[in-house]
């Protein structure tokens, strides 16, 4: 209530302000001026705006259509350096009063009651260095201050032919005055070094207040309009910073990180969140942040070809006409209205594989949540900005959305490396005729679901054996691919469901959709965030956006039952997620869970009790009995090439079995140092789960206590001579 | 007080040591101002060894071609035993030729920015960032363009440390921990003699010049790896691969002319010109601080607060010198260079400056090369050889942000354009 009050006054004054000042009008526009600009400034009444820079010292009327230059207060025939302008300021008591900084260190007053050409005032010669800022007080007329390179301020009284008063700011150059608009004698100002101070212009001895506000120069500060003591500063380092004045030390309370250094700041009016900026270099763009949301702008002007070097809103209490003076040799008026919101080309949601399969899902919280019973807040929610009295007009809606991220893992089964164990067990790799244990293994592939597999097992047996009996039905393998709901969210029960439909239990879905700030708890449901939004602090660390203030724009979105399809959308990702099946190299990634490193090569020991030649010779394989009309070795390079795509995809599995089964007809094929790299990687991996007779039952021994082992006959032969370890880890090992 | 800075220098020294294997001559003249010598370093080693777009062989052979337009001999030979040492291809040593043509390309710019800075455009910049197969990245651009105008002005003060005969007036800090200086300019070309030797050394002709130094060098080599056998001993934990391959270093230098294209070209008058053609600079309108800093550290990151550090540090170095004659000393370099500031009054530097002040401080910062101009000493004899030094800084650090000025504004301009 207190808050509206004051608004109402703010307002009525500006009613009041007289005809032209209430209801401007106007377009997109823009002018040519003859020379750079430096900075500009607007008389009270909006009508006109002076434009200053190093060649150019101009006012311009603001007409509805058009700027109409009425007056160029450059004269003579070679100007002094006194003309060239760094920073201009228009009187906003007096309309005939004019300021600038000139960049040869003089303070310059411009009377335009003259009657005479030339309109120049006072000149005050006290700075040595470049002036870089003027500034008159807000309700004193006579009072300007100058902020210069030469590290002073100074305050003076235009009834005087001299400064009043001199502030040191211990020769570290000004960059910014700017006279408080809550204290009347108070001031701040900006340095090159990152600091800002507070003066009392009565106490010119010392300052009240310092802090470090920036890293490296602070290129602007901007009181808010206001009262509430808030300062809000641009520097080099890029950021804009709003700063809370009113506590016994300054706090920062916004942060906006912009893309390049920050030139100018100018808080918008009416808007209690929102703040203009420009760039010293390099970006052109005009940016109107909302503090709360840092991370996009709200509004963004990109009209000009250079650097904006003055940005000014065009009455003191209308929001929507932004005047701006660039590098390139104009002068624009924006209309808000025609400005390009970056948050309508913003993405709303964003999803995203992780390297272990897992799936990140980041979206309005309101969608995930499907907040059917969300009911639209009563009108006069204190929550709305104090200037909204009416129907918040909904271009001026900066959807302070919380967004929630969903982190969604594969489900244990498919994560865990079931298929592989259960393939090792059930593999038969010797034992019987080729072409048995070729349909054996494809079988289980199959059964395993792993299609591909099995066909190749197929494949090998057409490739390698009689062709007389054909009578496998090839069809069977090549069946549609099966649709796995293997998605589950982290904790169990939450947003999505093994139908791959969003659970749109609000409850449930609350609990668990992970946030981005778990432990934040106001964004996880509206009520607590409503209780939470005076808090502004809080607003940096949110994902993306702010705070919810504005509730109907989501009632209307919830009346709309057009929405209802985006609540499938996540549907769209399960098709997906057989990819991640199908793809050879997802078990590798998450095997890497239970065990070091995916790639395998065995360790010295084990190697030198287990070569390749001598495992092979172990296994017994039965012999090929058949006369195709290709020869065998015709498809050798194929299944070469098979084989060396399974073991690089992360199946070496595979590569190993097919490597036994076919023993004789492929291993000459294969060097011997690439089948000794699969077996100790396979070898390894069936370490690692513990099956450590499986898949070579009877031929190899492993000790359980330090993982070395050998062949049977070997170790048994070995152990008799020694209770050591023969990998010489030092492990007594016992043979039962 | 003095005994702390000594100790701060050479723990610099020790650092530098460490990362490099080396302390050269240069880092020695500037231990009497340790402050500044610690941001100089800092930079200096993060410019030709840390992060940064262009390869390491093309950062030395960038400073070769650098050091080579003002004929100094001792960054050539330097650069050129840390470019084999990178593993930089020899052949390109034998002149600017042999090299790539996309480093032959910058030899332009580097003629420009080394003698007439104002003469910088956008369009240079535009042939070199065209693209086709030699072009440059802006990224490159940038380092490249840092790299030129670092080893510029470093050649400024290593000329400058020379004509006034700074070495022998003075000795280095001695301090257990850091090794004297290996190959001191000076010592090495007029074998540790005193200031009329000037005139003696500059009769010798240049391939004479060249063997003395050799032999000079080899010999101090030789004095310094016992030295260093010694330093290892005591600090044992440090690893070999510091104090690698100095043979190279010693035994490689290199004729600065090879690297050299259109040796005619050199400083002029700017104010000749000044009125016809050329706008002047106004660092109101494009001021390191504003625009410099910004764009360089965007496109090269980090390098704008070493630079930074770099002009602040110089600007506030201890001195008996006043902050007006230092002001006059950096605005007469900028306006010889072609830069001016608004809010000087140039009469001001006659008042503060003497004739032959002027005229040293100008044939440093623009005819640093000792085998054509005469140079004469700095004037001011009772002046201590920090002072001196300290002079001899600002012409470097000012001079290099003139050229950084120039530069950086024609990539601005390319840029909006």
């Amino acid at each position: 209530m207190e808050k509206m009050s004051r608004v109402t006054t703010a307002l009525g004054s500006s009613g009041g302000g007289g005809g032209s000042g209430g209801a401007i009008s106007g377009r997109t526009m823009f002018c040519h001026l003859d020379a750079p600009a430096n900075a500009i400034s607007v008389c009270r009444d909006a009508s006109q705006v002076v434009v200053a820079g190093r060649n150019i010292f101009k006012i311009y009327g603001l007409e509805e259509e058009q700027f109409v230059e009425k007056l160029n207060l450059r004269v003579g025939r070679k100007p002094s350096l006194n003309f060239s302008c760094a920073d201009v300021m228009w009187h906003q008591m007096e309309e005939n009063l004019l300021a600038t900084a000139a960049t040869n260190g003089a303070v310059v007053t411009w009377n335009l009651g003259k009657p005479s050409r030339n309109k120049q005032d006072q000149l005050f010669t006290e700075h040595k260095r470049t002036v870089n800022k003027v500034c008159f007080h807000p309700s004193e007329v006579y009072m300007l201050l100058s902020g210069s390179q030469d590290g002073y301020m100074k305050c003076f009284d235009l009834r005087k032919k001299e400064s009043v008063s001199t502030f040191s700011g211990q020769s570290e150059s000004v960059r910014d005055v700017q006279f408080s608009i809550k204290e009347y004698f108070t001031f701040a100002a900006s340095f090159e070094n990152g600091n800002v101070q507070l003066w009392d212009i009565r106490r010119p001895d010392r300052y009240e207040r310092m802090f470090t506000a920036h890293n490296g120069p602070v290129f602007c500060c901007d009181w808010h309009p206001d009262d509430r003591g808030w300062l809000a500063t641009g520097g080099r380092d890029k950021m804009v910073k709003v700063w809370d004045m009113t506590t016994n030390r300054a706090k920062e309370i916004h942060c906006v990180q912009t893309i390049a250094s920050v030139a100018r700041v100018k808080w918008r009016p009416e808007r209690k969140w929102h703040l203009a900026t420009c760039s010293m270099m390099v970006d052109h763009n005009i940016y109107v942040w909302d503090v709360r949301r840092p991370f996009i702008p709200f509004a963004t002007f990109e009209e000009h070809k250079d650097v904006t070097t003055g940005v000014v809103w065009r009455h003191q209490h209308d929001p929507y006409f932004l005047l701006s003076g660039s590098k390139d040799s104009t002068l624009y008026q924006h209309m808000f209205k025609d400005a390009s919101r970056p948050v309508d080309k913003a993405n709303p949601e964003g999803l995203c594989f992780g390297l272990f399969g897992d799936l990140a899902f980041a979206a309005k919280e309101s969608l995930i949540t499907g907040d059917v019973n969300r009911k639209p807040y009563p009108g006069g929610d204190r929550r709305y900005p104090i200037f909204f009295f009416k129907k918040p007009d909904l271009t001026e809606q900066f959807a302070h959305v919380s967004s929630a991220l969903s982190v969604f893992e594969p489900s244990l089964e498919s994560g865990r490396m079931d298929w592989f164990a259960k393939t090792a067990r059930l593999y038969l790799l010797s034992g019987k005729p080729f072409a048995e244990l070729c349909d054996h293994n494809a079988k289980v592939a199959k059964e395993l679901n792993r299609p591909q597999v099995s066909t190749t097992w197929t494949m090998v047996r057409i490739m390698f054996s009689d062709p007389v009996n054909p009578n496998h039905n090839l069809s069977n393998k090549l069946g549609t691919l099966p649709l796995m709901n293997s998605f589950n969210m982290k904790e169990m029960g939450a947003g999505m469901c093994p139908d791959g439909r969003l659970d749109r239990s609000k409850s449930e879905g609350r609990t668990d959709a992970v946030h981005l700030e778990p432990g934040n708890s106001h964004i996880s449901n509206n009520e607590e965030n409503e209780e939470t939004e005076g808090s502004d602090g809080q607003a940096e660390y949110m994902f993306g956006d702010a705070e919810l203030d504005d509730d109907d724009l989501y009632s209307v979105e919830h009346d709309n039952p057009g929405e209802d399809h985006e609540y499938t959308l996540p549907q769209e990702a399960f098709p997906l997620r057989h990819e991640i099946l199908d793809n050879p190299s997802a078990p590798e990634h998450l095997q890497q869970d239970g065990g070091d490193s995916p790639h395998v090569s065995g360790n010295e020991a084990e190697a030198t009790c287990l070569t390749p030649i001598e495992s092979c010779s172990l296994i017994s394989a039965s012999q090929p009995l058949f006369t195709p009309h290709l020869p065998a070795s015709f498809f050798c390079p194929v299944v070469r090439e098979m084989l060396r795509h399974y073991a690089e995809q992360g199946d070496v599995q595979m590569a190993v079995s097919v490597l036994i089964v076919l023993g004789e007809r492929i291993r000459k094929e294969i060097d011997d140092l690439t089948q000794e790299h699969w077996y100790m990687s396979y070898i390894d991996l069936l370490q690692r789960f513990e099956l450590w007779n499986v898949s070579n039952e009877g031929l190899f021994v492993w000790c359980q206590g330090c993982s070395h082992g050998g062949h049977l006959e070997h170790m048994m032969n070995w152990l008799k001579s020694s209770p050591h370890c023969p990998a010489g880890c030092g492990h007594l090992c016992e043979y039962t | 007080m003095v005994n702390t800075e000594k100790e701060r220098a050479s723990l610099l020294f020790m650092q530098a040591l460490v990362s490099r294997g080396s302390v050269d001559a240069v880092s020695h003249h500037m231990a009497s101002h340790p402050q500044y010598l610690e941001s100089f370093l800092r930079s200096q080693h993060y410019i030709l060894h840390m992060d940064g777009p262009l390869p390491l062989p093309c950062r030395h052979y960038i400073a070769i071609m650098a050091a080579a337009r003002h004929h100094c001999s001792y960054l050539v030979s330097l650069h050129s035993a840390h470019f084999l040492r990178v593993g930089g291809d020899p052949v390109w040593l034998q002149g600017l030729e042999a090299a790539p043509p996309r480093l032959r390309h910058l030899d332009h710019i580097n003629k420009v920015l080394a003698h007439q800075p104002w003469l910088t455009a956008c369009s240079h910049m535009q042939t070199l960032l065209k693209t086709g197969e030699q072009c440059w990245s802006l990224a490159e651009l940038v380092q490249a363009v840092v790299l030129l105008a670092h080893c510029h002005s470093l050649c400024s003060f290593v000329f400058g440390s020379r004509a006034d005969g700074l070495c022998d007036l003075a000795p280095f800090p001695k301090s257990p921990n850091s090794t004297p200086p290996a190959y001191c300019p000076c010592d090495t070309a007029n074998g540790n003699a005193n200031v009329p030797d000037i005139t003696r050394r500059r009769s010798l002709d240049s391939s004479c010049e060249m063997l003395f130094l050799k032999e000079r060098i080899q010999k101090s080599q030789e004095e310094r790896e016992k030295r260093e056998e010694r330093l290892l001993h005591a600090h044992n934990t440090l690893q070999q691969t510091e104090l690698e391959d100095e043979e190279e270093t010693a035994v490689y230098s290199a004729e600065p002319s090879r690297f050299v294209s259109d040796p005619d070209f050199c400083y002029q008058e700017f104010a000749r010109q000044e009125e016809d053609h050329f706008q002047v600079f106004r660092v109101q309108d494009y001021s390191w601080e504003d625009h410099g800093f910004s764009l360089v550290n965007r496109l090269y990151s980090d390098i704008g607060h070493l630079l930074d550090d770099r002009f602040r540090s110089v600007a506030s170095l201890p001195s008996s010198h006043s902050p007006d004659l230092k002001r006059a000393i950096w605005n007469y370099i900028h306006c010889v260079l072609g830069i001016r500031y608004d809010d000087y009054d140039y009469g001001e530097v006659n008042q503060l400056l003497k004739g032959d002040m002027k005229l040293y401080i100008k044939a440093v910062a623009c005819f640093p090369d000792d085998t054509k101009a005469p140079v004469c000493p700095l004037p001011w004899a009772p002046l201590k050889p920090s002072e001196r030094i300290h002079v001899n800084l600002l012409i470097m650090e000012a001079r290099l942000q003139a050229e950084l000025l120039y530069a950086l504004r024609a990539i601005t301009q390319y840029m909006i354009a």
